[in-house]
């Protein structure tokens, strides 16, 4: 707008008088106030008659309204505590937070997981090997032709074919049986704390050291080392710390005592199913958004970059996939929201997500109206908050242009 | 090169290339590239190969086909004994009518048979182009009719079945196909909403809702509808279950295809409508003559992903006990008879879904090229 004073073409134009606005039907302004008033009045009377059903049916029904269930004891057995729960003593809040929880984790390492295979299909699709190409293009046909929760439904049921503890699958001291995957865990002890300390400050050294490297690089043409700096730095310092600190290392392994496990951890069916099959079906998606995206990037880059002398996995890594990444990211952020929103139907195959803890609230308390608006609640602000980070990384990525 | 010549010597003599053409030099090619791809293949040659020897194994080999009659019904004694080596699809043979349609009555399930060909035949007719015309609504809607009077009966020969006894295919199909016809219209409104500048409260209401109904997962609305639905009808009227998540279904998918219709929107240069304002054109005639018909056709590939993505998507209608596909083959899973044969359930209800969903996205690749050559001339 401000440079259109100096635009040529509108010297001597003038600007149409704006007519007074009359109360008429044929002054478009009268117009959209009255249809924007009728909308209101539309609207809020569907509303006003809905609530005041509602409310005629929770009072027939004596249910109460309000929060105040979820300072009650919730009674509600939770298999899968990311944070300790006891069912006797516990309100509802705790179990709904265990929920949350629960969601957080399917959505987080799902989504890593789906990001890390989508993008190896992706890739894949355009391979030169013929193989390599039709494989990963059949993975992408099939998987997305056939419905999630079908796709769940059938891992978890191989899952719970999987032998009893005592015939079960070995690979090592990692035990695969119908009761879940048993791994070994590292007993925590204090030298652990100070060498994840060590790890976070690793890896705040190397973002400076690699922005010094850049700034030099920049300068001079010559660039310092980064990967070995960044091995030492994050994974050579917590070791050190740890080996410091004599090197405690007690492995709880899983063992068979009767007819169960002892020790160890556990991944259970419902949750490696779930995370399967979210990870599996998602991943077909974004390796087609990757595909889209490395199909984007005119084949010159290709060229030009082989001309210079690099390797066809150099030119993806440094040309192809950092100029991918702009047309990449927006449909990577809805295929994100997917698989969370996706995670709801854990309830489905028996994981407690947070779905399944509010519909077994809701079945419990009868506060059916709280429960859903729980659910939609946590669901939006997990939406909201990819959305806002996801926005954030592709401001961060964009061209920047002069 | 060219000095070599110019110095009068004889240019060793080359190795002939080896063969680029013909079927080696395909293989070369396109298989044994360089030291990495040879691995490549070579490793994933050898898993394919193990895995579909194993499955042809499994499913064609040492099946079993038939089960013997018991007592009490079909007896899987035979299948039992094969401890997952060979697949059971004597299940199928057994349940396939109940998974197809559900607990409709089985002396009558030839009706909800010919729907599903009608269902079929319709999608085929509107796939094709040269019937994109008026008269193709009035063949929907015709089509639609006959089908819920074939479902429903009540007339001349045919019992009356009420709909909470349907079940299988038909669900699936009715609910795809009603959520899309009826979200279709909702969609083109709140899309044409939420780009209406004089409007601002009809913009703010359709932002709204789309961006709350994306938000939210579509299990959360099918429990609004199976729970909450109730509550907020007037006491005495209780709609049935079927069309309670038929509502959630259309809100849901209204809210997806409102976005897609609004991408075409944008994509239409301003210029036609300044134009068709030109011709003082109303904003009705403006939008149903001009707009649409452009904006539609530019959307036409992410429409009917959209609509692959709903059909699964009908799928969640198992997790509030509406008798879909998914739903009816769990089901027959639950009979004591077969249970353990759950792979082959699945994979048969997988191929079912994958023969329209394939259908849908061969369709929508088609199309795209189509339009893209129609666009590049």
């Amino acid at each position: 707008m401000s440079h259109a004073a100096g635009d040529p073409r509108l010297i001597g134009a003038q600007q149409a008088p704006r007519k007074p606005w009359r109360l008429s039907w044929s002054d478009p302004r009268t117009r959209n106030v009255v249809w924007q008033v009728v909308v209101i009045g539309a609207v809020g009377a569907v509303l006003w008659y809905l609530i005041g059903n509602t409310n005629r049916n929770l009072a027939a029904r004596h249910i109460a309204t309000g929060f105040g269930f979820l300072g009650r004891t919730a009674g509600i057995p939770i298999g899968e505590q990311p944070i300790p729960y006891n069912s006797a003593t516990d309100t509802f809040a705790k179990a709904l937070l265990e929920g949350i929880l629960n969601t957080l984790k399917v959505a987080v390492v799902g989504i890593i997981l789906a990001t890390i295979w989508g993008t190896l299909i992706g890739i894949g699709r355009t391979s030169r090997n013929w193989l390599v190409a039709r494989l990963t293009a059949i993975y992408v046909e099939t998987l997305r032709d056939i419905p999630v929760l079908l796709q769940l439904l059938f891992w978890y049921t191989l899952l719970q074919g999987l032998p009893a503890p005592r015939q079960a699958m070995r690979l090592g001291s990692i035990f695969l049986s119908n009761r879940g995957i048993k791994i070994p865990v590292l007993v925590w002890s204090g030298a652990y704390s100070w060498a994840v300390l060590g790890g976070v400050l690793g890896i705040g050294l190397t973002v400076v050291w690699a922005r010094w490297a850049k700034r030099r690089r920049d300068e001079t043409g010559s660039a310092p080392p980064v990967w070995p700096v960044a091995l030492g730095l994050i994974i050579g310092l917590p070791v050190l710390i740890w080996a410091l600190l004599g090197a405690p290392h007690v492995v709880d392994a899983p063992a068979l005592h009767g007819f169960n496990f002892v020790g160890g951890a556990t991944i259970t069916p419902e949750y490696a199913a779930l995370l399967l099959g979210l990870s599996i079906y998602t991943a077909a998606y974004i390796a087609e958004i990757v595909r889209s995206g490395i199909q984007s990037v005119p084949h010159g880059q290709w060229e030009a970059a082989g001309a210079l002398g690099l390797r066809r996995g150099t030119v993806l890594r440094m040309v192809v996939l950092p100029q991918a990444l702009r047309v990449i990211i927006p449909p990577m952020t809805s295929q994100y929201l997917n698989l969370t929103k996706n995670s709801s139907l854990a309830v489905a195959i028996g994981y407690q997500d947070i779905v399944s803890i509010a519909n077994t609230t809701l079945n419990q308390t009868g506060q059916a109206i709280e429960g859903i608006a729980i659910i939609m609640a946590v669901y939006l602000v997990i939406s909201l908050s990819i959305s806002l980070f996801m926005n954030w990384y592709n401001a961060r990525m964009a061209l920047v242009e002069r | 090169m060219s000095i070599a010549l110019s110095s009068g010597a004889t240019p060793a003599r080359e190795r002939p290339p080896l063969g680029t053409t013909g079927p080696v030099g395909w293989l070369r090619a396109n298989l044994f590239g360089s030291w990495w791809s040879t691995a490549l293949t070579l490793a994933l040659g050898y898993v394919v190969v193990r895995f579909l020897w194993g499955f042809i194994d499994w499913a064609l080999i040492r099946a079993v086909w038939t089960v013997p009659m018991g007592p009490h019904g079909p007896d899987a004694t035979i299948c039992r004994q094969m401890k997952g080596a060979g697949a059971c699809w004597a299940v199928i043979g057994d349940k396939w009518r109940f998974i197809l349609f559900g607990q409709y009555p089985y002396n009558e399930q030839w009706r909800p048979g010919i729907c599903v060909a009608l269902f079929i035949a319709l999608y085929a007719a509107s796939a094709n182009r040269a019937f994109w015309r008026r008269e193709l609504l009035y063949l929907w809607l015709g089509t639609l009719a006959v089908i819920f009077a074939l479902m429903w009966g009540g007339f001349g020969p045919l019992q009356f079945v009420p709909d909470d006894q349907w079940g299988g295919l038909p669900i699936t199909l009715i609910l795809a196909t009603f959520g899309l016809v009826a979200a279709f219209p909702l969609a083109i409104l709140v899309a044409l909403g939420r780009r209406s500048k004089e409007l601002p409260v009809v913009r703010i209401l359709c932002v709204v809702y789309v961006e709350l109904i994306r938000g939210v997962p579509l299990i959360s609305l099918l429990f609004m509808a199976s729970v909450l639905f109730p509550l907020f009808m007037p006491e005495g009227l209780n709609p049935d279950k079927l069309l309670r998540a038929q509502v959630a279904i259309i809100l849901f998918a209204g809210a997806y295809l409102a976005e897609v219709v609004r991408a075409g929107l944008q994509a239409l240069p301003k210029g036609q409508s300044e134009a068709a304002e030109a011709l003082g054109l109303s904003y009705w005639r403006k939008t149903r003559l001009i707009i649409l018909p452009q904006a539609l056709r530019l959307v036409i590939p992410p429409l009917v992903n959209t609509f692959i993505g709903f059909f699964k998507d009908t799928s969640l209608v198992l997790i509030i006990g509406i008798y879909d596909l998914l739903t009816a083959g769990k089901v027959a899973l639950a009979d004591p008879a077969w249970t353990g044969f759950a792979a082959e359930v699945y994979l048969v209800l997988a191929a079912i879904y994958f023969m329209f969903c394939f259908a849908m996205s061969r369709y929508s690749h088609g199309l795209e090229l189509r339009l893209a050559a129609a666009r590049g001339r």
